[in-house]
Formats: structure tokens, sequence, C-alpha cells
């Protein structure tokens, strides 16, 4: 099974789990099959199309799936995938 | 309902000092430690740097890589703690959240700002963001480390 890491903002949608093990081959699959589990997460994670908002990425171990093939990488069992919030800011001039 | 952010003396120390030598440039990094009350009141026990990774005008952005992001949570975990926050400096700006800061706010984290005004730390503040509102509110930051500031002749 495929784990899913959990950014701590988003654990209070998922029963305070750090991470969520399930079966999907496809990064795609997973992003599904964790929304059916918690539905909550969908606002927080996709856009209006339902394509992964733009203000987080998705890792498969240590790379972008962006780099990859985007929601069509393939998983394999043992795979982790990390949800990670875009995280900047700074002054207005 | 009104936030708390209880700093651990040796935790802002560190951030302190850190935002004081990135200066001109904005420093930040995440801090870790342990919620009461449902998270109403937050103990800030480690802080720790990580680079600004935001290409361009340092000295009005920040930005934390996504693999940095990844390490922080595998060490909330390792250490047992949460992650709780990030923190960031304004250089020679008030320590008040900016639209910038605003837009790309996530929920939950507490988001320390300090002021540093020529190379100084300043006013140390902390804010969390209200979803519903889609605006920040401000922590209470308690003070529980004046000598240490008295050193530095802060105060």
């Amino acid at each position: 099974m495929a784990t899913v890491i959990i950014p701590t903002p988003l654990r209070k949608f998922t029963d305070q789990q750090a991470s969520v093990k399930l079966d999907a081959e496809t990064v795609q699959a997973a992003i599904d099959r964790l929304i059916e589990l918690y539905p909550v997460l969908a606002q927080h994670l996709l856009d209006k199309e339902g394509q992964v908002r733009a203000f987080v990425r998705i890792f498969l171990e240590d790379e972008d799936i962006l780099a990859l093939d985007g929601p069509n990488t393939a998983l394999k069992s043992d795979s982790t995938l990390s949800i990670i919030p875009a995280i900047a800011g700074g002054i207005d001039l | 309902m009104s936030y708390q952010l209880s700093l651990a003396p040796e935790a802002e120390q560190y951030i302190l000092q850190q935002l004081e030598a990135d200066f001109p440039n904005e420093g930040c990094g995440f801090f870790y430690g342990t919620e009461e009350n449902e998270g109403q009141l937050r103990h800030v026990l480690l802080a720790e740097a990580v680079i600004n990774s935001k290409e361009g005008d340092q000295r009005r952005r920040f930005e934390i890589s996504p693999l940095d992001y990844m390490k922080a949570e595998r060490k909330a975990l390792e250490l047992g703690l949460n992650l709780l926050g990030i923190y960031h400096s304004h250089p020679n700006h008030p320590a008040i959240p900016s639209i910038h800061d605003l837009k790309q706010a996530v929920p939950y984290f507490s988001y320390i700002i300090l002021s540093v005004q020529e190379g100084r730390a300043a006013e140390l503040t902390s804010w969390r963001l209200n979803e519903e509102r889609r605006e920040f509110e401000a922590e209470e930051v308690k003070r529980n480390n004046l000598e240490a500031l008295a050193k530095r002749e802060l105060i």
C-alpha cells in the first residue's frame, strides 16, 4: 500500500492522522482515494476544476510529481507521497 | 477565541540572532513545540532556520523549498513535537503581515514576524489565519524571557 504523508495543517481533516495508507496505482488515484476517505480535504487540495491547487505540491519520495508524469505518475506498493503546502511571504512595497 | 504563543527563551534568542544576521535579507525558519486547549495555547520549544530559497529580491520576499518543508515535517515526527509554524523577518518594515503574507498563509500555522530595523531585532509578533474571514488574527506572544532580552539590550 502506498503511504500519503499529510502535512500538519491538514491533519485536522484526517482525524489527526499524519499518514494514510491506501491502495492506488497512480498519484491521481491516491488523491481520489484520499478524498473519498476524507471528503473535506477536497476544498484544501483541489481547485474548482478538480486540479491540485497551485499552492499545493505533491512529491513522490523526494521528487515533485510535476517533474515526473504529474497525476499519472505510477506508484509502487511501497511508494511515499507527500502533500506539501507552498510556504512564502514577504513585505509589500 | 484568543490565541497565545509562549516562546522558550532559547528559541526566541535563536530566532532573533538568525534574523538579525540575515539582514538586509528576509530570513525564515520553522518552529516546533506543543499545544494546549485544543491549540489555543502553543509552547514554542525549538526553532530552526531554513534557507530562504526565493530567487530574486530576498530583501522583501522569502520562500521555503518543498524539500525543506518535508524535512521539517519529518523532524517534528522524530521529535514527537508539533510543527507549529513559520517565522520570518520584515527588514526595515513593521512586524505586521503583508498582503503577500496573507495570500500565502496556510491554515493552522502560527506565523511569527520579526521586524528587523537596520540589523537590530525590533518588534516580534505572531499571527494565525482565520480561514473563514481570510484574515490574520494576532496571537498574544508571552514574554517569559525578559531577562534574555535585557542581556541583549533590546528592552
